[in-house]
């Protein structure tokens, strides 16, 4: 049970209609004709790749699958796999891997970062670091008492202020609060905002400016990005970037058919590694993340000759 | 990122100026553009696949309008078409005679159902109705607190129940309404998955127990190709009737509404944009048509500008600027003009682009009202000629606005302003009237400054610039 295992179990659903896609496919045998690769294409293109770069990558990938004589489809996926793999930025093992850090969590509304919070927290506790949290999503109305909940089950201390104060003061306190209590793991949760809204991302800057100043702990600022995101959620990462200087992803929602292409995507363009991925509602599903596996769930082409 | 489509198109066409009919080679190339940039736009794939099918079909067979160019022609066969696949419904809510009447949403998590319910219940509450919120969200921690305070602020109550079943609180919320007087319940319920088998069952259990007048889905406008898995899923396990658009205040373009419909069949009645409660809005095919190819909002503000056309006046003004011999009314005039067009914000954010430009806070809406306020002190003379305008005649206008000589000298010195611009416009204004003199031919039809008619031949750009003018 390798953690390919794992991480397939969230994909399951999506393996097996994407299985029934691939054996039409690979039922023609290894002779790959125009079908394979406008399948192939197809395939990318609703895992939320995009259209030119799947058209890129089935372009590149038939310029060689013709020079290195590659005998059937499956070979070709192989390729594609270690492609696809490759692309992903690597790194960001540091974020969440027992070192002491502070971690800003940032992203447009409704994708999952106070839960993606909680559930770290109560991971890390359990690991037995010692946590606290921040909530400094002041804005959305009871973002606050959310986080509380996860604060309690995690069994860790969670600063806050009143609704409408300001986001800067309470990552402020939470950090005063941290070294107070000699906390080595410090998760701040901060207010959805979409991209397109200046005043707020103007607000978002000064926040994690005043962490990064005021902070002794290593600051990271991880993206969360929903899987289901299509093609605008390039446009979601670069805005961010530009505004706050990312360091990392996080791509929460798995779980359903959504594929989460976006994240390759993004994370070759702006060059962010993905430090965790979300599979699940449970406590226990926020799991690390794979180049390899995920270009496997993304194209799930080893099941077709697993199962 | 992207150039929109008819541009796209342009570059395509740019051959084929005056050669009046469309080759089928030239509209394959022009479908492999569509086809792109509608899968650009989250369209689904297959969608996308039968669309384009289509169009070119009826590309082959249509009528080519001579009046317009290739581009334009091939434009407006698309856009028709997607218009009318988007559905033209009119989105009003229709409540049925059954009191109290019930309006479920479901969606994903994070879709924004919660927000879409505040807003709905403001919608009904200005329409006269007293609406109830349900809070049916048992699982996410704090969910039904979050209901409480967006009710608190508009003012509708809400019933949370107790206890941790749904299907109970919803029945409960039900005869609350009955005993509260309330004529409408809105059921806001647990976001899930669409392949999460529970959480459907129970999404379904709810809607057996209150048996809702509607269920309203609700759609993140920037989903992306798994819209169509979910929406199919949703419409086959608890079979929704319409849905709302949410987080269309951002850039994306929301080509989920097409594959939704088209998937599903079912209209989209509302589209949200923004934390604000009365930014719940009708929706409007032609305009989504036009947001999907990234062809902005410009249609509409055409449409608003024609609506406050005033002929006679507009031609007398426009001969005025001609001469760039405006005067603080015509400054009044444009004021007034771009009010009725529904303020400047408006104006700008219907621009593509322009949204962005709001959003970072550059647009002052009151800056046109004080500017009025002050042209209303002076007197006829000084209007028409503010060159007589001294400083004991600016500090009468001062104390008769309520305002400061700075303020008035700063109106005086964008009135200058704006008058040089009209100098610098001149040229570009007489070839757009003139029609044939200019630079002919280089740049395309497409390009052509685009006049807003009562705003005597100004260009959109201009009255951006004129927009940046104001907010110094």
């Amino acid at each position: 049970m390798g953690f390919f295992d794992r991480i397939s179990e969230g994909l399951a659903r999506s393996r097996e209609r994407f299985t029934e896609q691939m054996n039409v496919l690979l039922d023609r045998g290894p002779n790959v004709d125009d079908e394979f690769w406008d399948g192939l294409e197809e395939t990318l293109i609703l895992a939320d790749i995009g259209c030119a770069a799947a058209s890129e990558a089935v372009e590149n990938l038939r310029d060689q699958a013709t020079r290195k004589a590659l005998p059937d489809a499956y070979a070709v996926l192989d390729l594609l796999n270690d492609q696809i793999a490759s692309r992903f930025c690597e790194g960001g093992e540091q974020i969440f891997g027992g070192e002491p850090a502070l971690v800003l969590f940032v992203g447009i509304n409704g994708t999952g970062k106070t839960t993606t919070v909680g559930k770290l927290a109560k991971e890390a506790t359990d690991a037995g670091r010692n946590v606290i949290l921040g909530s400094a999503d002041t804005f959305r109305a009871a973002a606050i008492e959310q986080l509380e909940v996860w604060a309690r089950r995690a069994q860790v201390e969670m600063v806050t202020r009143e609704r409408g104060s300001d986001p800067a003061s309470v990552c402020y306190a939470t950090i005063e609060r941290a070294e107070e209590t000699g906390a080595d793991l410090v998760l701040i949760d901060t207010a959805g905002r979409l991209h397109t809204s200046a005043d707020l991302m103007r607000e978002l800057g000064k926040v994690v400016n005043v962490v990064r100043k005021r902070s002794k702990l290593p600051v990271y600022t991880v993206l969360v990005i929903d899987a289901t995101t299509g093609q605008n959620g390039l446009a979601q990462a670069r805005e961010f970037n530009r505004e706050l200087d990312l360091d990392a992803l996080i791509v929460t929602k798995l779980d359903g058919t959504a594929k989460g292409g976006i994240a390759l995507a993004i994370s070759h363009e702006l060059q962010l590694p993905i430090v965790k991925i979300g599979v699940g509602e449970g406590l226990s599903d926020l799991r690390d993340f794979d180049a390899h596996d995920f270009a496997r769930a993304l194209i799930g082409n080893f099941d077709a000759r697993q199962n | 990122m992207l150039e929109n489509l008819s541009e796209r198109l342009q570059g395509i066409f740019s051959g084929l100026r005056g050669k009046g009919r469309l080759t089928e080679d030239d509209i394959n190339a022009a479908m492999r553009e569509i086809r792109m940039a509608l899968l650009e736009a989250d369209v689904n794939f297959k969608v996308v696949k039968n669309f384009v099918a289509r169009t070119k079909e009826r590309c082959l067979t249509a009528e080519v309008l001579e009046s317009l160019t290739p581009t334009q022609n091939v434009v407006k066969i698309v856009l028709d078409e997607l218009t009318e696949l988007l559905g033209r419904t009119d989105s009003r809510l229709v409540l049925s005679s059954r009191i109290p009447n019930v309006i479920m949403l479901v969606g994903l998590q994070g879709s924004g159902k919660t927000t879409a319910a505040a807003k709905l219940a403001y919608l009904l509450k200005q329409q006269n109705h007293s609406p109830l919120l349900v809070a049916c969200d048992v699982y996410r921690p704090a969910a039904a607190d979050q209901l409480q305070t967006l009710g608190q602020e508009i003012g509708v109550r809400v019933y949370r129940g107790d206890g941790a079943d749904p299907v109970r609180i919803a029945q409960e919320g039900v005869r609350d309404a009955i005993d509260s007087l309330r004529d409408v319940v809105i059921v806001d319920t647990a976001g899930r998955l669409h392949v999460d088998e529970q959480m459907m069952e129970e999404a379904q259990a709810i809607k057996h127990a209150v048996k809702p007048d509607q269920v309203l889905m609700v759609v993140d406008a920037m989903t992306g190709q798994d819209v169509v898995n979910v929406a199919a899923a949703f419409a086959e396990r608890v079979d929704f009737d319409g849905v709302i658009m949410s987080k269309m205040d951002g850039d994306a373009r929301g080509g989920g509404a097409l594959s939704v419909r088209q998937v599903t069949g079912k209209p989209i009645k509302f589209i949200s944009s923004g934390e604000k409660p009365d930014s719940l809005e009708e929706f409007h095919p032609d305009r989504m048509a036009k947001r999907i190819l990234g062809m902005g909002d410009m249609i509409s503000l055409i449409e608003s500008a024609v609506k406050v056309q005033q002929d006679q006046e507009e031609l007398e003004v426009a001969e005025r600027l001609a001469k760039s011999q405006i005067t603080l009314n015509d400054f009044i005039d444009m004021n007034r003009q771009i009010r009725k067009m529904g303020g400047i914000s408006k104006l700008i954010s219907a621009l593509p682009g322009g949204d962005k430009a709001y959003a970072s806070g550059q647009v002052d809406e009151g800056a046109l009202d004080r500017m009025e306020v002050i042209i209303n002190s002076m007197t006829k003379e000084e209007r028409t000629r503010p060159e007589v305008l001294n400083g004991s005649r600016r500090a009468r206008i001062a104390a008769g606005a309520g305002v400061t000589v700075t303020d008035v000298n700063q109106v005086i010195k964008k009135f200058n302003e704006t008058k040089k611009m009209m100098k610098k416009m001149m040229p570009a204004m007489e070839d757009y009237q003139g029609g044939k003199k200019g630079k002919k031919g280089k740049r395309g039809r497409g390009h052509r400054r685009m006049g807003i008619p009562g705003m005597g031949g100004m260009s959109m750009s201009d009255l951006r610039k004129l927009q940046d003018m104001m907010s110094e």
